[in-house]
């Protein structure tokens, strides 16, 4: 016996210094200068929402140039057809829901390898609700000295609204912009922490819809649609990303009552996604466009936030985002207004760079993929293990850090702009700051999907 | 007769004559002067309409805002040009850069990578729909002639002819899209998949215009004509060039013109959809973009489509009358 572990023991130095070799042996190969790209004229897609603002930053600051890289940026109609797009080749890389690239991988929707070296912010989403559901929702909210509603508002104060409704045998509809995106997890999460079961997937019953047991039915509706879908009346409230909840304010026809930052703080939103293909043949390219992405988030947030209004012009051409100027501009400048008037010092709405926003990290794949089992989107138990070794086939800080530390050989940027990768195992430290106070350690996914009232535990099937 | 008599009583020539001058003249005044009215109360009243619609992007664009926004495009036009010229001057001191550094380097000038003025995007436009045009005729032509010549053909072909007759681009194009990103798989593709498929959506709906009106002008050849080519022995294919060609130019022609006309609103449409580069993208863009010129920009869009929609159906007006050897018939 004794002698079995010691075998064992020796077994696993043997391992770790082969390990720690191989990593040394990569850190000498990193060393070489990094070649040209192989591929040089680019296509990428990106949907009309501010943060998309790395890639057209890179691209107006000459980041992509830089590289030697040609790139043009393409708007799509939707995420369906961005991540088609980059599916069959049509596009070589775009802007993704961090959702996309995992569920592609595992073969939820349509079955491709996607990867992601590179996270491009934090937060920049907030919920919306038509001005008649705001008009319900407001005397249940408890009110400041001055008379404004409290923040962060909870889906406490929304449920009666919704018991009302659903008394009156009238559905309560509300949008969101596709089935594994960020949006839908946080409008679930909110609505889940106030008590209002937002409904179940059961894909292996053909059910996609997510409507199983629905106290609220969630549908999809690209972003910018949004404000006209929600001044239709098809819908009561949405959860997307900017400007189209400034835009609600502006237009006056709805009222932006949360954002995803009180959600959950620093929530990581939308990634880069290229196919692993690509990443195979073109290994230079992939590189290069990080650095260029990298570098374009780090200008983004440079000196607090002080390139902000020339990033705001920028992304209101037409050729971007679109908007006006001063919609763009409200969330982008470190404020958000919530109802009209009722306008809030709001710093890290969007965050580029900051907190190691642009780093993979496994634990931020990790709890996409908790919430896709949470929803029945993943029918069935998984091991810890299982989430592991999904989450490093999709998030490649491999990558990420090959592009940061060139960088730095460079000069273009410090070493001090990036977390110290030696010591970065890919997890955050376990995250506190979610709306119901629950706890998220991305290293025990089992034990975190147990904590929630509403929702699929370990060993529940639909 | 009548002219003898005339020249009798040449007091009786010189008020008809003036008579028609007066009749031609009014004519060309009323066909100038009542088009213009019409205009100018369409623009008054849109202008008056326009002030009334209240939309969540602000009031509906009059004439003026649309006009303004034409200039607007116009200058980002021209401004788009500068960046071009600049980037060609950057990437030729990139690559001579390079050049110094990498003997074997190959240069390649590639093409300007910013965003498509307006303009821009009305060459595209026209590209992609006179392609599939084209595309439709050189299939629709002579299948719309052996269906003609053939009634056994033509009874086999009716049905399937008139199921795909009306269906709406939109049907088509995810079908092409699938079919096109699957078949169509290179390295350094000639042309870009997007342009593929709304090329080939255009041709799919603008094709059975063109093959019911040639099939039609094929069989409705006059016996005589068709007696003429017996007697003669002329084989299938002097046939086809000596008769069949000649007589049914005229309808054939009109079906050219009845299927560009739907092959420029399919276009639009399917660029809409296809997110392919184009007037319709332009549309949708805008329609996105939210802003609070996006509807004047819409409208100018509208404007231009709908100009270019005219010019295409009096270009093949013209052609037709070109080719038709008898002026007279068939052509309004």
């Amino acid at each position: 016996m004794n002698s079995l572990r010691k075998c064992k023991a020796v077994f696993t130095t043997a391992m770790i210094s082969t390990l720690l070799s191989s990593a040394i042996l990569s850190t000498v190969v990193m060393a070489e200068p990094l070649g040209y790209p192989e591929k040089e004229e680019l296509k990428f897609g990106f949907i009309k929402l501010t943060d998309m603002a790395p890639i057209a930053i890179a691209y107006e600051n000459g980041y992509f140039e830089d590289e030697g890289l040609y790139v043009t940026i393409e708007a799509q109609a939707n995420w369906k057809v961005l991540l088609d797009g980059v599916i069959d080749g049509r596009l070589d890389g775009a802007h993704m829901l961090a959702g996309q690239p995992l569920a592609a991988t595992m073969g939820y929707g349509t079955k491709a390898k996607i990867v992601t070296p590179f996270s491009m912010d934090l937060n920049g989403n907030a919920i919306t609700v038509s001005n008649s559901i705001w008009e319900q929702m407001k005397v249940n909210i408890p009110k400041q000295a001055d008379g404004k509603p409290v923040h962060p508002i909870k889906a406490d104060a929304l449920k009666p609204v919704v018991d009302k409704y659903r008394d009156q045998g009238k559905a309560f509809n509300m949008g969101m912009v596709f089935p594994v995106s960020t949006h839908n997890y946080e409008l679930r999460y909110w609505l889940a922490a106030g008590g209002i079961h937002p409904g179940f997937y059961a894909p292996h019953k053909g059910d996609t819809s997510g409507k199983l047991d629905a106290e609220v039915l969630l549908s999809v509706t690209p972003p910018p649609q949004m404000p006209s879908t929600l001044e239709a009346g098809t819908i009561y409230g949405y959860c997307v990303g900017e400007p189209w909840n400034q835009q609600a304010v502006f237009k006056n026809i709805g009222v932006p009552v949360v954002t995803d930052y009180e959600i959950w703080k620093n929530n990581p939103e939308k990634v880069f996604g290229l196919s692993e293909s690509f990443i195979k043949k073109y290994p230079n390219t992939t590189i290069r466009l990080t650095r260029a992405l990298i570098r374009a988030a780090y200008w983004l947030d440079e000196n607090n936030n002080a390139n902000r209004a020339k990033a705001v012009k920028i992304l209101s051409q037409s050729n971007y985002v679109g908007a006006d100027y001063e919609v763009i501009a409200n969330s982008m400048e470190g404020t958000f207004e919530y109802e009209k008037g009722d306008k809030r010092q709001a710093p890290d709405f969007n965050v580029f760079f900051r907190y190691n926003a642009t780093y993979p990290y496994y634990s931020d794949a990790i709890w996409y993929l908790t919430q896709m089992r949470r929803w029945g989107q993943i029918s069935e138990d998984k091991s810890d293990a299982w989430y592991k070794d999904l989450a490093s086939q999709v998030y490649r800080p491999d990558i990420y850090q090959k592009a940061a530390n060139s960088l730095v050989k460079d000069k273009l940027m410090k070493a001090s702009d990036f977390p110290d990768f030696t010591k970065l195992d890919g997890y955050r430290a376990p995250q506190k700051h979610f709306i119901d106070n629950i706890v998220y350690d991305g290293r025990t996914p089992n034990k975190y999907i147990n904590k929630f009232a509403i929702g699929l535990k370990q060993g529940d099937k639909i | 007769m009548s002219d003898v008599s005339k020249l009798n009583k040449p007091w009786a020539l010189m008020p008809r004559l003036s008579r028609s001058q007066n009749k031609k003249i009014s004519l060309w005044a009323a066909s100038i002067i009542l088009p213009l009215f019409g205009i100018l109360v369409f623009l008054a009243l849109w202008a008056l309409a326009a002030q009334k619609i209240d939309t969540s992007l602000g009031k509906f664009p009059g004439p003026i805002a649309v006009v303004s926004q034409f200039s607007a495009l116009y200058g980002e036009h021209q401004a788009e040009r500068v960046k071009a010229d600049a980037f060609y001057l950057r990437q030729d001191k990139r690559n001579a850069e390079r050049l110094v550094k990498d003997p074997n380097y190959v240069v390649k000038i590639r093409n300007y990578t910013g965003k498509e003025s307006f303009l821009d995007q009305i060459v595209t436009s026209l590209i992609t729909v006179m392609s599939g045009f084209f595309v439709a005729a050189i299939l629709a032509i002579p299948l719309g002639i052996a269906i003609g010549l053939n009634k056994p053909l033509n009874m086999a072909f009716n049905p399937i002819i008139q199921i795909f007759k009306p269906v709406s681009p939109l049907a088509w194009l995810p079908l092409v899209t699938m079919v096109v990103s699957a078949v169509y798989v290179s390295d350094d593709p000639l042309v870009s998949k997007a342009f593929l498929n709304s090329m080939i959506t255009v041709s799919l709906c603008s094709i059975w215009p063109m093959v019911i009106n040639t099939a039609i002008g094929v069989s409705t050849i006059e016996q005589d004509l068709k007696n003429v080519s017996r007697v003669l022995r002329l084989s299938t294919y002097m046939h086809i060039k000596k008769i069949v060609l000649p007589s049914s130019i005229p309808m054939i022609f009109t079906g050219m013109r009845l299927s560009l006309g739907v092959a420029w609103m399919v276009l639009i449409a399917a660029e809409m959809l296809a997110q392919s580069p184009g007037l319709g993208k332009f549309v949708w863009d805008e329609f996105q973009n939210g802003s609070s010129e996006s509807l004047a920009r819409i409208m100018a869009a509208v404007i231009v489509i709908g100009f270019i929609g005219f010019l295409l159906d009096k270009g093949m007006l013209k052609l037709q009358q070109l080719v038709s050897w008898d002026k007279a018939k068939g052509i309004t």
